[in-house]
């Protein structure tokens, strides 16, 4: 099936989110949409999926104009979409999942199940998904409830398939069996619409490549374009994607974790008794798929975790047993993994965040109240320093972009005198130019020589600011390895498995 | 690994004694509209309020039978039923240009503010507590324990005024601080939620307080069968501030203190920041080293003084006759929905408090002038916080643009 979009454009008030979009899909071809957040390309696709109605410009399937009102027109007319947060009802089985919305009826109402299931194994089997329909969906890995999406699109005859950032969720290795099935659904005739930020994802699988900015269309790129270009085209300047940093100047052992355990509230061992040790002027960062202890780890770090034992010294001092506000005081950063729940008050101004975690002591507190012009001039600094892209600091952090409420985290995080920084995720669903800004950040302060734990499952972004890498697996450190680590060996590692020749690295 | 796109919000909130998503949202809802819906819920009740006033009317029903021989007949009944009421309302409420004694025509004025200073007060108890997030709808036995408590002070003690009064007003204010304090530790030790709790301990507040009124060692009235206390001693009254031949004491000023107070407390003291940090983002706050369940112990305990200060207004002021079961007059309930027309702001809350005091003093008048029963205005009352409870169905009635998010 042939898409084309034809000067679309949406409009939310006054912010133009899609600017006069002109875009061809061909039948057997993977097309990227590269954008930042907030670039107009989820608008876009909500546009062409019928959720939202464009201003102006229309929609064109093998030659025949569309008036969708709604999802439900979309899929009539052969449009599937892959969600980025999957629609799926939990305690459904595959099967019941993939009718949803599409019931085959008996006698009397009754669902014709086997109907739906054999459908499921169909498709499953031409397309080597390994997804049984009787199998229940909470009970899937997250790659399998994708797979399970897929199928949903493909029961209902689309032929033109969406993917919203399909690979936020995954693990690598799940991303590169997403990409396997993608050029299989290529080959089978199928169009594909790729929506992402990843560079190299795009370079990998893409025919062609559209690259959206500020809502409108900056160009076509060639997919074998270097990442760099790639990038600068995504945020319109010349991008630095490499971090640089000199060789680390290592000072004394400044964090000491022995033996930590943390059990959850469910009663799971989170993290299984794992040692390491962070000399000043040090990066540790932590690998590992999401969900295997990383959030405990952190958490038992800054006070967040109850039920915690083992010991954690910072300068010699035992921060096991101390509240969070105590941690905080002894000069511990904290950037949460998830900044719309741990980091930042969504209804307060950018500079009430800037004091979150200073309500109780100077330079903005005096006798109970608030020193509203000492924290007024931070913000102005900060939000100057920081380059917080806002209309002023009383805006409010909820209207800000993702990569502008980080800035705002870490800028309220490094502005205080530093002892230890932990930074989770630190640049999750943050734009390509934020990324650079915040890993420099980052680097600046491991060289002002503060040791500095970095937690991702960005692979990528674990090599470029290591000085070592923690392997974490179920819990426990696989490893703890040199930052030039072969990618294969961590990824390896990353699964739960350990090389037999692999030593261990001391600061 | 198992994760399933469920809400792991929800499963955090468990482990950290934090308040479930939604309700927290709603509520966040509620606090965060704009004024504008405010003054369209209120016009809207109040139109609704016409046609129910219009609708029992015999007059319009009697010229609605011959509604198409004479529909001037039916239309200027149903503008006599209306405006008889509303001018009734006002002559009750603010001005009665019926009198001739210039004095005495401002003299209802001064009656609605006397009703509005408890519900000022206790308004903002509850709005206190909507900022941190937290139902508190045990306004009436708050209101009960401390009026109880300053009663008992007020008829009790012998003392000089200057001590007499203000020991009465503080011990009442430390007896409702008590009260809500324990619906705060509780939700922070326990979790449990404090609307049961509060509702509940409405309950145990009144049967205490009717087992007090049955002592003659605590508050009966010696020698009285009625569940009564002596009247309060002159020197523990709240005087009145506009002369005697107005009811009109110094609660209403203590109310509009309060104002300040809590203005203060909410938008300049480390407390207030803390106390919305924990409303808005109990996580965040958690995360940045605040005692979230100490924060809303201290809310709690200061809604309950402030509650407190609105049954010390009725038993020291209003009623200073004594003690009695129904002194708090629904006030406890009332000021939950001046908290929500005030949107949780102190200003917000002294305006809503003034209508409703307005109100209650022009509810009487209509109801003597133009036998319109009493209850029309706990209807309207109740109708303004429907529609605010449901601001898409006012933005729908009065074609507001939706609140569309991007």
């Amino acid at each position: 099936m042939r898409l084309v979009l034809r000067g679309i454009t949406k409009r939310f008030g006054s912010v133009v989110a899609n600017d006069s979009i002109s875009l061809t899909v061909e039948p057997g071809e993977i097309h990227c949409l590269l954008g930042e957040n907030g670039a107009g390309k989820s608008t876009l696709m909500n546009v062409l999926y019928g959720l939202y109605k464009a201003d102006e410009g229309e929609i064109e399937l093998d030659g025949e104009v569309q008036h969708f009102t709604g999802p439900g027109d979309a899929m009539a007319a052969g449009i599937g979409m892959v969600h980025q947060h999957f629609m799926l009802i939990p305690v459904f089985t595959v099967a019941e999942n993939v009718m949803l919305g599409n019931e085959t009826t008996g006698f009397a109402g009754t669902l014709d199940l086997e109907a739906a299931s054999a459908r499921v194994t169909e498709i499953s089997e031409r397309f080597g998904f390994h997804v049984r329909p009787d199998a229940v969906v909470e009970d899937l890995p997250v790659g399998v409830q994708q797979r399970v999406e897929i199928i949903k699109a493909l029961s209902r005859d689309a032929e033109l398939l969406v993917f919203d950032e399909p690979t936020a969720v995954l693990t690598p290795q799940e991303t590169d069996e997403l990409m396997d099935i993608m050029r299989q659904l290529r080959e089978a005739g199928k169009a594909i619409v790729f929506i992402t930020h990843k560079l190299r994802e795009v370079r990998e699988v893409a025919d062609r490549i559209t690259v959206i900015r500020h809502g409108k269309v900056v160009g076509e790129a060639d997919p074998k374009a270097s990442n760099a270009e790639l990038a600068s085209m995504m945020v319109g300047r010349p991008v630095e994607l490499v971090v640089h940093k000199d060789a680390p100047t290592l000072g004394e052992d400044a964090l000491v974790v022995r033996d930590l355990r943390v059990v959850d509230v469910a009663g799971h061992t989170q993290v299984d008794g794992i040692s390491f040790t962070i000399r000043a002027g040090e990066v540790l960062a932590v690998a590992g798929v999401q969900g295997n202890g990383q959030t405990e780890l952190t958490e038992a770090l800054l006070g967040l975790q109850d039920d915690v034992s083992g010991s954690i010294t910072l300068d010699g001092v035992e921060l096991v047993g101390r509240t969070t506000r105590k941690i905080l005081d002894a000069g511990v950063g904290f950037i949460p993994e998830d900044r719309q729940v741990d980091g930042l008050v969504p209804g307060f101004t950018i500079a009430e965040n800037l004091m979150l975690n200073r309500s109780f002591r100077s330079p903005f507190v005096k006798n109970g109240s608030l020193r509203l012009g000492a924290l007024r001039a931070f913000a102005e600094k900060k939000l100057k320093e920081y380059d917080v892209r806002a209309r002023d600091i009383d805006s409010l952090a909820a209207n800000l972009s993702g990569g502008n409420q980080q800035k705002v985290v870490v800028a309220r995080e490094l502005s205080r005198d530093l002892r230890l920084l932990v930074a989770a995720q630190p640049t999750r669903g943050v734009d390509v130019g934020s990324i650079e800004f915040i890993h420099k950040q980052i680097v600046a302060t491991r060289d002002s020589r503060i040791p500095v734990l970095v937690v991702s499952t960005e692979l990528d972004e674990v090599v470029a600011l290591a000085d070592r890498i923690m392997v974490l697996y179920r819990g426990r450190v696989v490893g703890i390895v040199p930052a030039d680590t072969p990618r294969e060996t961590l990824g390896l590692m990353m699964t739960g498995e350990r090389p037999k020749d692999l030593k261990d690295v001391v600061a | 690994m198992k994760t399933p796109p469920a809400t792991p919000e929800v499963d955090r909130a468990e482990d950290s004694g934090v308040p479930p998503e939604r309700s927290r949202s709603v509520l966040r809802e509620i606090v965060s509209g704009d004024a504008l819906a405010g003054v369209l819920a209120v016009l809207l009740a109040v139109f609704v309020g016409s046609v129910m006033i219009a609708a029992t009317d015999e007059t319009v029903r009697e010229t609605a039978g011959y509604l198409t021989a004479r529909p001037s007949d039916f239309l200027t009944a149903l503008w006599d039923a209306v405006s008889g009421a509303y001018s009734a309302m006002f002559r009750g409420a603010i001005f009665n240009y019926n009198l001739a004694d210039p004095a005495q025509q401002w003299r209802p004025l001064t009656e609605t503010l006397k009703f509005a200073g408890p519900l000022i007060l206790g308004g903002l108890g509850v709005g206190l507590a909507f900022r941190a997030a937290l139902f508190n709808i045990g306004g009436r036995g708050q209101m009960l324990i401390a009026g109880g408590a300053a009663g008992y002070v007020g008829f009790q003690l012998d003392l000089p005024t200057i001590v007499h009064l203000p020991l009465a007003i503080v011990v009442g204010m430390v007896a409702g601080a008590l009260w809500g304090g324990i619906a705060g530790l509780l939700k922070a030790r326990t979790g449990a939620h404090e609307v049961i709790v509060t509702i509940m301990l409405n309950y145990v507040a009144y049967y205490l307080l009717f087992w007090a009124l049955t002592k003659d060692w605590l508050l009966k009235t010696p020698g009285s069968v009625n569940p009564k206390s002596p009247p309060m001693k002159e020197t523990a009254t709240l005087p009145r501030v506009l002369g005697e031949q107005f009811n009109l004491h110094l609660g209403f000023v203590l109310a509009l203190v309060a104002v300040g107070v809590v203005w203060w407390l909410l938008n300049r003291s480390t407390l207030g920041y803390r106390i919305r940090a924990v409303g808005e983002n109990p996580h965040a706050a958690r995360a940045s080293g605040i005692n979230v369940g100490r924060t809303y112990t201290v809310v709690m305990m200061v809604a309950g003084s402030l509650l407190g200060l609105a049954g010390v207004n009725q038993v020291l002021g209003t009623v200073s006759s004594g003690v009695s079961l129904d002194l708090d007059a629904s006030i406890g309930f009332d000021a939950i929905t001046v908290a929500l027309l005030g949107r949780s702001r102190p200003l917000g809350i002294l305006a809503a408090g003034l209508l409703f005091g307005a109100f209650k003093a022009g509810g009487f008048t209509m109801q003597a002038s133009e036998n319109i029963s009493v209850d029309l205005v706990l209807v309207v009352q109740s109708l303004i916080v429907l529609f605010l409870a449901a601001p898409p169905l006012v933005r729908a009635i009065f074609r507001l643009p939706a609140q569309e998010a991007k």
